[in-house]
């Protein structure tokens, strides 16, 4: 018995070990496949281990065997056709799904343990590390799941995008706040109170909602980011509560990864974590400016204009924005860079930290479209090229080519940007003047280099092509 | 204070440091599929929900765990596939790239 114990924790460090030398793999693209894969290997072996330990063990009964089967198929079966179908724009939403499920799930496990034990011990109280770390995992847990789905709900367009301010969501806050503590106060006064720790899973769960419905959808990455790295801190919760060595290890090492991803994240925006869950970014002013936005001097192009610039350009750099992947535009615009390489032109795509919903989200959707991985410029190799280009082609980006950020005063000011307005010219494709997150005048726009091609991203791309095959002739 | 307790949380900050350290220096171009891989080691909560899967033996505890199952499968299961999904987009290109270049050679 002692023996069968041991070799399974041993069992559970080798794939914990798995997961931190899987996650060390992707630090390289030519490395990133094999981490991810030895990662899935860990997991596996930690399913296999503990499949054993709960037949070892013999506590499980006909019913619970039965449970764990169906839900497992279930679930995995779910994941897997989700993961095999959706399309890679809607890939942000599905990753916040999944989170979401996982913060549940954690959840669950501290609810069915606190549960049990309420059950069987009678007299005695329950022990204090175990209280403790349930009340912590069902509330980050709870939190997590609702917020979670809130978040994919406001990028799949199921909710607004914009932030939806909640009557009197303070106040609610607050109300509910007291009532988390009064209930973890019973509980830790030794109340093997289960009641209550469903009251505190239902109230954390409204806080979830009332956290995220505030935030606008461009900060959707950074909450998917922050909500990931709470799932992974009650996961580790799950493991005090349970006692398992491989929960600790792997949980703590998702919520120390998210938490640097998501300061990653929130410092290319140049914004504070806390800011952009207090939720003031454009909630107020971006009504009041609308109305100006169409008023500044703007010159406007059309697809022939466009594609005779392109075909006799030298350099071309390409700014691909969110517009390019809510029009599933990849694809067009591979086409065109195709078309002007052709003909010698050198194209390469200039990659803002934050453009898209999550980091790397452009590289992934290029990626998709085939664009060779040496053509993808990050800002810092980038910026120094604009003088020499010949075109800058800004598909879909706003703010992260808004020169006012030069200086200081306004909402997008310190944020880095790619200099755009340091190409020799520029072509802007957007659907109207509309603002971007930040909700100011881009002012990229009235630079009398600057021509704008009001247009789709992806209808604009396909008219732009077929005038360069129709006047320039490629074969 | 139990020494178990002590240990547990020994490793808990352990590992969080093991993570700052592993994970800071990811490029940028592989944020994404690192969040999505992060996420689904996550999904190891699918341990959890099998453990108390062998414990329960009432409705309720078997009910929780079951949903526990369901959702711990789809975090692990979705979040390898779609990471995995992810990154052959960054592996394909040279075998895809080459296929195309001997197609194309072939029609001229």
């Amino acid at each position: 018995m002692g023996t069968f114990n041991d070799v399974i924790a041993l069992i559970y460090l080798a794939s914990a070990t798995c997961f931190v030398i899987g996650l060390h793999l992707m630090n390289a693209p030519p490395t990133a496949n094999h981490g991810n894969r030895l990662s899935a290997l860990g997991m596996a072996v930690a399913v296999g281990a503990t499949l054993a330990l709960i037949a070892h063990d013999g506590t499980i009964s006909t019913t619970g065997w039965l449970m764990l089967a169906v839900g497992g198929v279930l679930g995995s079966g779910l994941g897997l056709y989700l993961a095999r179908t959706v399309e890679m724009t809607a890939m942000p939403q599905l990753v916040s799904l999944f989170n979401a499920v996982g913060g549940g799930a954690a959840a669950l496990v501290a609810i069915a343990d606190f549960i049990r034990l309420a059950g069987i011990l009678h007299a005695p109280t329950i022990a204090a590390r175990i209280s403790v770390t349930s009340v912590l995992d069902v509330v980050i847990g709870a939190v997590t799941l609702s917020g979670s789905v809130v978040a994919a709900g406001k990028l799949q367009g199921f909710i607004p995008s914009e932030p939806i301010v909640v009557p009197s969501g303070r106040i609610v806050n607050l109300v509910l706040a007291l009532a988390l503590c009064a209930g973890t106060g019973y509980i830790l006064s030794g109340a093997n109170s289960d009641v209550t720790l469903i009251g505190i899973a239902v109230a954390a769960l409204i806080m979830g909602v009332i956290m995220v419905l505030p935030i606008g959808g461009a900060d959707m990455p950074v909450v998917i980011s922050l909500l990931n790295a709470f799932t992974g801190t009650a996961v580790a919760m799950a493991g005090f509560v349970i006692n398992s060595v491989g929960l600790i290890i792997a949980g703590a090492l998702v919520g120390a990864s998210g938490s640097i991803l998501t300061k990653l994240m929130a410092d290319a925006m140049n914004r504070s974590i806390l800011n952009i869950v207090a939720g003031g970014f454009g909630t107020g002013d971006t009504a009041s400016v609308i109305g100006a936005g169409a008023t500044g001097q703007v010159r406007s192009v059309g697809a022939d204009d466009v594609a005779i610039q392109l075909a006799y350009a030298q350099k071309v750099i390409i700014v691909p924005g969110y517009g390019l992947a809510a029009a599933h535009a990849q694809y067009a615009v591979k086409e065109l860079a195709d078309l002007l390489e052709k003909r010698g032109v050198e194209v390469s795509y200039a990659i803002h930290p934050v453009a898209g919903r999550m980091p790397g989200h452009m590289n992934v959707l290029l990626a998709e479209a085939e664009v060779p991985y040496q053509q993808l410029k990050t800002m810092e190799e980038i910026n120094p090229e604009f003088p020499r280009a010949d075109v800058a082609l800004v598909i879909g980006a706003n703010d992260v080519t808004n020169p006012a950020a030069r200086r200081p005063g306004n909402a997008v000011s310190g944020m880095p940007i790619l200099d755009v307005d340091k190409a020799k010219s520029i072509i802007v494709i957007k659907r109207s003047m509309g603002h971007g997150y930040a909700g100011i005048d881009n002012e990229l726009y009235n630079d009398p280099k600057t021509g704008m091609f009001f247009a789709d991203a992806q209808a604009g791309l396909r008219a732009i092509v077929a005038a360069v095959k129709t006047l320039v002739g490629v074969d | 204070m139990d020494t178990s307790l002590i240990t547990d949380v020994s490793i808990f900050v352990l590992s969080l440091l093991v993570g700052f350290e592993v994970i800071s220096k990811v490029p940028q171009t592989l944020h994404t599929p690192l969040m999505s891989a992060a996420n689904s080691i996550h999904g190891v909560v699918i341990v959890g929900a099998f453990l108390i899967a062998s414990t329960a033996h009432d409705a309720v505890g078997y009910t929780l765990a079951f949903v526990a199952a369901v959702f711990a499968g789809m975090n692990v299961v979705g979040g390898y596939t779609v990471t995995d999904r992810m990154l052959k987009m960054f592996q394909r290109r040279p075998a895809a790239a080459r296929s195309e270049a001997t197609e194309n050679g072939g029609k001229s």
